[in-house]
């Protein structure tokens, strides 16, 4: 494969446009008898863009999945995120994860409680009481909180604070401390509550 | 009747002005001239013209939403000021000279493309519409917006031009196992979206320009998704990751936000496409007719499923429906025109307006949609709008 792709530029900088669309057109073909989204190797139709060394990808991967692929190794513990929640989350999601006063006032997100309320008038959607997974809690405060200053928690961090957060849930125990493989087999409370979009499901005549 | 009486005061105090001058040359009948403003390097609107997006000030101001002043807006196409906005972390300024995009993961090499490098790419430009999957919420909640503005201006409509994410895929190489891509954003929340790869590599845009020129900073500049047909908040702006993967990876906004509650307390997952729906601009809330006559009817259709085929206009509640003229270019996944010829009687009116696509999709009732959704399904909403025009000339949402 890798002889294939260094072809275009190979000819780009020896022969010009007339060449290089030729290797172009080729490299279509060859990927087109291959099948264009088959496993087997495919050139690159335009020899565009440069290969990312593994250590810029490393930098900048930061997904994570809901089978923890992506989780980085680490641990944090309740009573650790109790402190780091005081400090970095209180002020606008409330002491306990329900604001209140001001902090309701400006719809800062509640993210405790609201269990048994989904089927009501006022549904309250929190990590609780909703969130499907929760990689899903450790991903958000990683990539997004807190919100004046995202992308400071350290990694350890974040599983005390994922670990707080589910248990002021009563998801997880008091002395519980999370890490990169318990934190993927916890189940949380609405993880089934989700369906497929069935629609078209209204005005079909 | 407001506008009546104050234009015949305008038109008596002109008569009077006239009548002081009668006896002076004929030439001071025209404006003096003077001499214009000079040329300059970019072009601002009149001053004359005040439109603008409407937003409430919150207490973390880099998140919510502006919207577009559908109301004020000629043709199809949304000026680039005038574009809805909604960001969760504010608007980062990024300077395209060191702007990247990555593509990782199932591929066969993973690749880091520079602005230059895309703009080498064939370059492609489309018309499609965006919309916020909470477009027309407070109209699904029961209280409908005042205005087009309020109630649907979570939507906007532009010439996209960039690239196509397949080619910047194929350029990359998939694996065998890839099925889905996440898109992520730039801005200090890092937005991420997860997107089936048979969209992917559909027809979805890596944008760069915007109605001709680069991509304004609140929508993404220098590099966008634009995901034709599907809910805003997927057509991931300031893009700077696409991650190839071989799952959905429930990111906060597919996993707990932009899923619609049913009333049995299931939530709907990756409810992507924006159905049809259209909303009539004139006449419509907050505007005021000048006494019984002949009024255009006149709004904007819509589909993320295709194109507009049809759009209906009902003036007696939805009793009966007259077929509008779709009146402006009719593009799939594109904001179309409609307009109807009507004559106001003076009488109280109910004005409604209903489109089908080329899927066969008629836009339903609000009836109907919460009798299958219930009450807590606030995104996604595209039922019909009524306005109705009262006997003093004024058109309300009540």
């Amino acid at each position: 494969m890798s002889r294939i792709h260094v072809v275009p530029s190979l000819l780009h900088s020896l022969a010009g446009a007339f060449v290089h669309a030729l290797a172009g057109a080729l490299a279509c073909a060859l990927a087109g008898a291959l099948g264009a989204s088959s496993a087997g190797a495919q050139a690159r139709p335009f020899g565009v863009g440069r290969v990312a060394r593994p250590a810029e990808v490393r930098a900048r991967d930061i997904s994570v999945a809901p089978d923890g692929t992506g989780l980085p190794r680490g641990r944090g513990s309740v009573a650790e995120g109790r402190v780091l929640y005081r400090r970095q989350c209180a002020m606008c999601h409330g002491d306990q994860g329900i604001p209140s006063g001001p902090q309701a006032a400006a719809q800062y997100p509640v993210l405790v409680g609201g269990f048994g309320t989904l089927t009501t008038p006022s549904p309250v959607q929190t990590v609780g009481s909703f969130w499907p997974y929760a990689t899903t809690v450790w991903d958000y405060i990683h990539r997004a909180m807190p919100y004046q200053r995202p992308g400071t928690l350290r990694a350890n961090e974040v599983y005390a604070l994922t670990a707080y957060l589910l248990y002021l849930n009563h998801i997880v125990p008091r002395t519980a401390e999370l890490s990169e493989t318990t934190l993927p087999s916890i189940r949380m409370p609405n993880r089934d509550g989700f369906v497929s979009d069935p629609r078209p499901d209204v005005g079909v005549p | 009747m407001t506008n009546t009486i104050s234009r015949r005061d305008f038109l008596g105090r002109s008569s009077i002005g006239l009548a002081g001058v009668a006896a002076t040359p004929t030439r001071l009948l025209l404006p003096a001239p003077e001499l214009g403003a000079p040329r300059r390097a970019y072009g601002e609107r009149s001053p004359f013209e005040k439109s603008a997006r409407y937003f409430v000030p919150g207490a973390t101001p880099g998140t919510g939403a502006s919207r577009t002043p559908l109301q004020d807006l000629h043709g199809i196409i949304t000026p680039s000021s005038l574009h809805f906005e909604r960001h969760h972390a504010g608007v980062p300024a990024i300077d395209p000279a060191h702007h990247e995009l990555l593509v990782h993961g199932l591929v066969e090499r993973p690749l880091i493309f520079t602005m230059a490098d895309l703009r080498r790419l064939p370059v492609i430009s489309r018309i499609h519409f965006i919309e916020c999957a909470g477009n027309t919420a407070l109209d699904q909640l029961d209280r409908p917006g005042p205005t087009p503005q309020m109630s649907h201006g979570l939507l906007s409509c532009s010439e996209w031009t960039g690239v196509a994410l397949r080619d910047v895929l194929r350029e990359a190489g998939l694996g065998a196992a890839a099925s889905w891509i996440v898109a992520e954003g730039a801005d200090a929340s890092r937005l991420a979206r997860s997107i089936p790869l048979a969209k992917a590599l559909d027809d979805v845009i890596v944008a760069f320009g915007q109605n001709g020129e680069a991509l304004r900073p609140e929508q993404g500049y220098p590099l966008r998704l634009v995901v034709p047909g599907w809910e805003g908040n997927v057509n991931v702006k300031w893009l700077s990751r696409l991650h190839v993967v071989d799952q959905p990876y429930m990111t906060r906004d597919e996993a707990a936000f932009y899923t619609d509650l049913m009333p049995d307390g299931k939530a709907r997952k990756f409810t992507f496409v924006m159905e049809a729906k259209s909303v009539i601009t004139t006449p419509a809330g907050g505007q005021q007719l000048d006494g019984p006559g002949f009024y255009e009817i006149g709004g904007l259709a819509w589909s993320g499923r295709g194109a507009i085929t049809r759009v209906e206009v009902s003036t007696d509640a939805g009793a009966t429906w007259r077929d509008a003229e779709l009146s402006s270019l009719v593009l799939p996944r594109a904001v179309t025109r409609f307009r109807l010829p009507w004559r106001w009687d003076g009488g109280e009116v109910s004005l409604q307006s209903r489109c089908t696509d080329d899927t066969g999709y008629r836009q339903p009732t609000r009836e109907q949609i919460l009798a299958v959704r219930g009450v807590n399904a606030t995104d996604h909403y595209n039922g019909i709008k009524s306005w109705y025009v009262h006997r003093d000339g004024s058109v309300r949402h009540v």
